[in-house]
């Protein structure tokens, strides 16, 4: 059998039309799998390619070796290089006659091509002549090519041949005409939308493969119109009885189960049918609880199955029955070894504690180890979970903890979404205003360019509002602590720069107002900011307004304005800035600093960032002067939709685009020059244009009704500056620059705010968080219990033992409740870190090359394997000769058991224990039993022989080639 | 729009064996792609979850061997599905190609492409039988071996395979 196996790859590798024969191509692949850097790969491809190209454009290049050109080009290309020079001659391959050279051309254009790709119109005539042969297979290839490449412009060139493939008498035509057919619906539903009849009547084709591919269309043809399908949950509900009984041909099992591709699919199907509709999930409970009580638990596949019918469950109208074998389900996930199980688990309880909220109680301590588990997909997970599972009353916790990870990874990505998450339960359900700031201070300093710049813009608003409608003293004791922290917080290095504007803004509008730090300590902290960014305009622009805020508030308050020597020359430096902005912000500055109390209070009213201001939208105060420039002869404001010209233009040009998109096919003849659309513009009204404003200042003006200082309606003369600038900042693109959008959103009272919720209890929080600090040895479990328990709330509440031993004078029972919460975030927190710290298990030494690659020039196996008894390593190399071929063999493997044949072949040992099919995870928990058993040399030689059978550029092995290819 | 983004296979050292992509990826975008994947999953410990959440979607892995096979799926797909049909492509590979190892791979790229056609159309879980699967490339190959006159001997190896 063995021979067999051999000879067939041989002949297999042979067979290609004499293709390896070719040294050439053979030495390059092999030259590439011994390189050992990419430099080094980059290099010997570079030289391929120059090669190819040569070669590519010689003339009467036998077919034969014309397709081996192809397929390094597909080498090529797989390897991240350009072949493009090439795509054309497998563009002409798709045209040839004969199959073996036609599928290679399909194959390559298929791998190179994109539907966007120009070539691909020449490809359409041949796809058309193919779709039409009488050889099947030729069919085939060109059916695959339609589903990758034919785009939009290119459906109807092909559409009638595909539809009445759909009846072809060949089953793997008809499968995969609809699947092209399904590939057109996506790419342009309207173009298909008569054909959709086709994919109910093909759901009935007595082929399961042809009943099966039917499914993916149907799943998203429901998904997008539920009620039209309602009528086919009788006919799904009754395939999949069918399928779960058994009737489908023995092909189609798959590792004892029936057909497990097709009931995942139908499950997905029936969990939208039944959504929300209790007469179809009637008739779907029967057939999906046996399927619950028929499900092999101990394969992967069936595990596959179920996690499916658990996402069914939660999705239609619930039935208490099968809820209990959903939960029974997740548990069994949850208490398994296998991370992907617990996994599914975690996922799983996701989705179904939206219907029963109570079937968390009872996994929360495994939910808190998949929370603690060093596996960041599972803590990912976890988090999910948590996320889905937030009230008022565990948000402190979650959230903290979320806070914690979110500091400890690089991912961008997911700091940017687990930041956001964080913001969102903190608007939602913080439980004070003071811990909502903490923890927005949080987010910022650590993701702080990751976050919208609108959450900034909420908390200013926060701050600004305050919470209590009449309760004065609770806001200026919000934004006095806002104030301490933000000085306290600008101690530190490096803050992100949505975080310094806020901070600037806060200090300008609040810094002094509680008379606790004096105006030049408050500004020379901005100065020092603004020095410290000094390439950060926007924060520069923020901190020059803040200062201006601060001086004016000084200059109302009667008190003189003394200049620190800083902040003097931070404004000459902004007189002369290259930024018109900060030169605009700095003049302003000059001016109110020079001018009188009285008018300074006007102009910055102090504490009124909240006000309406009111916009004179017609600009009625500029009537006069645009009286005069009339009457002086300047030409009137033509309003937008007057203005014929430029109608035209846009008119003109949005039909030059058009015809610029829709390049390819076209189908009509093309139209007659719009020569007279050119020569109605008349130029008088073209060079008007120019002349007229840009309606955008006024846009923005609508959109923004706030972006003019507070006093702007009663000093016209400073209005008129914010205006002209706004104009220009529009065009340039940078409204963030100005301080008008920041007080435009912190005063724009038309957003809801969801966190007004008043706690009592708010004021002692930060106390008691620093006084728990120090507590953090407590026994893991009860711990653990605790986490638990302020997480998921309810009956675990009464595990809390007083053993812990903290005595608090019970100002009331929610504070006390407060502190076992914030107690035990920390302790696991420390926890956690005192568990990363642990030494790696020594006995984990399975496949210590999984995590670390290793040098290229030292290989510490070999070094390892001279240790070996000269028997050994020739046993262990005897093995290697006669296992290596096999892909799969390394798992199975048992120690010791290296010599033995039959052994080594995956397959006969599926078949033999069913278990051993399960998960990677439970398949590479035998290999490191394994190797973590008493015989140390097993392990060893296991690990020369992985090493052997991969390609190593470390290690060329001369005996892994001469072995295949005699 | 796919179930399935993309595949990959990958060696242990980081190698490209494979790579197939249904959704639209430029080519800077695939090396791009390859190159964070590699990192990320190589590195991954030996008893960790098979999926790796990845730009807001799941990458489910499976090493074989030296070889690790990459679907990029949606985040709301069954993970446990796509390691089970990675499984079932590595079985119809190890049945066609006999005891199937990385150097087959290597050597017959473009076998592998093929048989993928027949697992994956556009994305798509296609054919859950897999003496179908082995039947339709075979017969594909035989005609391949017709034009070259070598008939008897390669159909009556690969029908043993196909068993």
């Amino acid at each position: 059998m063995e021979q067999l196996k051999t000879i067939g790859r041989e002949l297999a590798m042979g067979s290609q039309g004499g293709f390896y024969q070719s040294k050439e191509f053979l030495d390059l692949v092999k030259s590439i799998g011994e390189a050992r850097s990419k430099a080094e790969e980059d290099r010997i491809v570079l030289g391929e390619i120059e090669t190819l190209k040569r070669r590519v454009s010689e003339p009467d290049i036998p077919k034969r070796k014309m397709k081996e050109y192809i397929l390094r080009l597909v080498y090529v290309e797989m390897l991240g290089h350009d072949a493009s020079f090439g795509y054309i001659h497998a563009v002409k391959m798709t045209h040839d006659d004969s199959l073996l050279v036609k599928r290679t051309g399909y194959l390559a254009v298929t791998l190179f091509l994109n539907e966007d790709h120009d070539l691909i119109i020449l490809i359409v005539n041949t796809i058309q002549k193919d779709l039409k042969s009488d050889n099947y297979l030729v069919v085939c290839a060109a059916l695959n090519a339609v589903c990758k490449l034919i785009n939009e412009e290119t459906i109807p060139a092909v559409l009638p041949q595909v539809v009445d493939l759909l009846a072809h008498p060949k089953e793997a035509v008809r499968k995969k005409a609809i699947m092209a057919l399904h590939r057109f619906y996506q790419k342009s539903p309207s173009s298909v939308s008569h054909l959709v009849s086709n994919f109910r009547k093909r759901l009935c084709d007595n082929d399961p493969g042809v009943m099966g591919a039917t499914l993916c269309p149907l799943f998203e043809l429901v998904s997008t119109d539920v009620n039209s399908y309602k009528d086919l949950v009788i006919s799904f509900v009754s395939i999949l009885k069918q399928v779960a009984e058994r009737r489908l041909p023995k092909a189609y099992d798959y590792h004892q189960m029936p057909a497990p591709f097709i009931q995942i699919k139908l499950l997905k199907i029936l969990a939208l049918l039944g959504s929300g509709d209790k007469q179809a999930s009637e008739n779907m409970y029967t057939v999906v609880g046996d399927i619950f009580r028929k499900c092999d638990s101990s394969s992967n596949i069936g595990n596959a199955v179920l996690y499916e019918c658990i996402c069914c469950v939660s999705s239609i109208y619930p039935n208490p029955k099968l809820l209990e074998s959903a939960a029974d389900a997740i548990s069994r996930f949850l208490k398994s070894d296998s991370h992907n199980l617990k996994y599914m688990g975690i996922d799983a309880l996701g989705r179904l504690i939206k219907i029963s909220p109570e079937i968390a109680e009872q996994h929360q301590l495994a939910v808190i180890d998949c929370l603690e588990d060093p596996d960041d997909t599972l803590k990912r997970k976890t988090f999910e979970l948590l996320y889905k599972m937030t009230k008022s009353t565990n948000v402190e916790v979650i959230v903290d903890r979320m806070i914690d990870y979110m500091i400890s990874i690089n991912d961008n990505h997911y700091k940017t979404e687990i930041a956001s998450r964080c913001v969102e339960l903190a608007e939602q359900f913080a439980p004070s205003n003071q811990w909502f700031i903490l923890i927005m201070n949080k987010v910022f300093e650590h993701a702080g360019d990751l976050v919208n710049i609108k959450v900034a813009h909420n908390l200013m608003r926060l701050i600004a509002e305050g919470f209590g409608e009449d309760d004065d003293s609770a806001d200026s004791q919000l934004r006095s602590s806002a104030v301490d922290s933000y000085l306290h917080i600008l101690g530190e290095p490096k803050i992100p720069s949505v975080f310094l504007q806020l901070i600037c803004w806060v200090l300008g509008e609040y810094g002094t107002a509680d008379g606790k730090y004096s105006a030049s300590y408050i500004t020379g902290k901005l100065s020092d900011v603004a020095e410290a960014y000094s390439n950060d305009e926007t924060v520069k622009a923020y901190a020059v307004t803040a200062l201006m805020k601060i001086y004016a508030f000084e200059i109302a308050a009667g008190r003189k304005v003394d200049m620190l020597p800083e902040c003097q020359s931070l404004m000459e430096q902004f007189l002369a800035s290259h930024s018109t902005d900060l030169q605009q912000r700095a003049y302003e500055l000059q001016a109110v600093i020079g001018l009188d109390a009285h008018a300074v209070e006007s102009i910055m009213p102090s504490d009124a960032s909240c006000e309406d201001i009111e916009v004179d939208k017609a600009l009625s105060f500029l009537n006069g002067y645009i009286q005069d420039s009339i009457e002086k002869g300047a030409q009137p404001y033509i309003p937008e939709s007057e203005r014929s010209g430029m109608l035209n233009i846009s008119n003109f040009r949005n039909q030059d685009h058009h015809g610029a998109s829709s390049h390819g096919l076209k189908f009509e003849a093309y139209e007659l020059p719009k020569q007279t659309v050119q020569s109605r513009i008349p130029p008088a009204t073209l060079a008007s244009t120019e002349f007229v404003p840009v309606p955008e200042p006024m846009s923005v003006r609508e959109s923004y009704p706030t972006t003019i200082v507070p006093s702007a309606s009663s000093d016209a003369e400073s209005t008129e500056l914010k205006l002209r600038l706004d104009g220009v900042q529009k065009k340039w693109g940078r409204q963030t620059h100005s301080p008008a959008t920041s007080t435009s959103s912190s005063t724009s009272k038309k957003t809801v705010n969801g966190i007004k919720q008043v706690d009592g209890s708010n004021t002692s929080n930060s106390s008691t968080w620093e006084t728990y600090d120090s507590r953090k040895h407590v026994e893991i479990n009860s711990e653990k219990q605790k986490l638990a328990a302020s997480l998921f709330g309810g009956s675990s509440k009464t595990e809390k033992k007083p053993a812990t031993g903290h005595k608090i004078s019970k100002p009331s029972s929610h504070m006390v409740e407060k502190s076992h919460v914030r107690k035990s975030s920390m302790e696991i927190a420390s926890e956690k870190k005192a568990l990363v710290h642990q030494p790696p298990d020594l006995l984990d030494f399975g496949e210590p090359t999984v995590q670390s690659s290793d040098p290229p020039s030292v290989d510490p196996f070999k070094e390892l394997e001279g240790l070996l008894e000269p028997t050994t390593q020739l046993g262990s190399t005897a093995a290697a000769a006669t296992n290596s071929p096999d892909i799969m063999g390394l798992f199975t493997e048992t120690p010791g058991g290296t010599h033995n044949k039959d052994d080594s072949d995956i397959l006969s040992s599926l078949s033999k224990q069913p278990v051993t099919n399960m998960v990677g995870g439970a398949t590479s928990t035998q290999v490191a039993q394994s190797s973590k058993g008493p015989n140390r040399k097993d392990s060893l030689e296991k690990d020369s022989l992985v090493r052997q059978m991969g390609v190593t550029p470390s290690s060329p092995n001369p005996n892994l080639f001469k072995d295949l290819l005699g | 729009m796919s179930v399935i983004h993309f595949v990959l296979l990958i060696s242990r050292q980081g190698k490209v064996r494979l790579t197939k992509w249904y959704s639209t990826y430029s080519k800077k975008e695939r090396t791009k792609v390859i190159r964070e994947l590699s990192g990320v999953i190589l590195t991954r410990g030996p008893k960790l979850c098979n999926f790796v959440e990845w730009r807001g979607l799941k990458v489910v892995y499976k090493r074989y061997a030296s070889l690790y096979f990459c679907m990029c799926i949606d985040p709301d797909g069954n993970e446990l599905e796509i390691l089970e049909i990675i499984h079932h492509y590595v079985e119809v590979l190890d049945r066609y190609f006999g005891s199937v190892c990385e150097l087959d791979l290597i050597y017959n790229f473009h076998k592998a492409y093929y048989i993928l056609d027949e697992i994956l159309i556009s994305g798509e879980f296609q054919e859950p039988s897999k003496r179908s699967i082995v039947r339709s490339v075979a017969a594909q190959d035989s005609l391949v071996e017709t034009a070259k006159e070598q008939t008897g001997s390669i159909s009556n190896i690969l029908a043993q395979a196909a068993k």
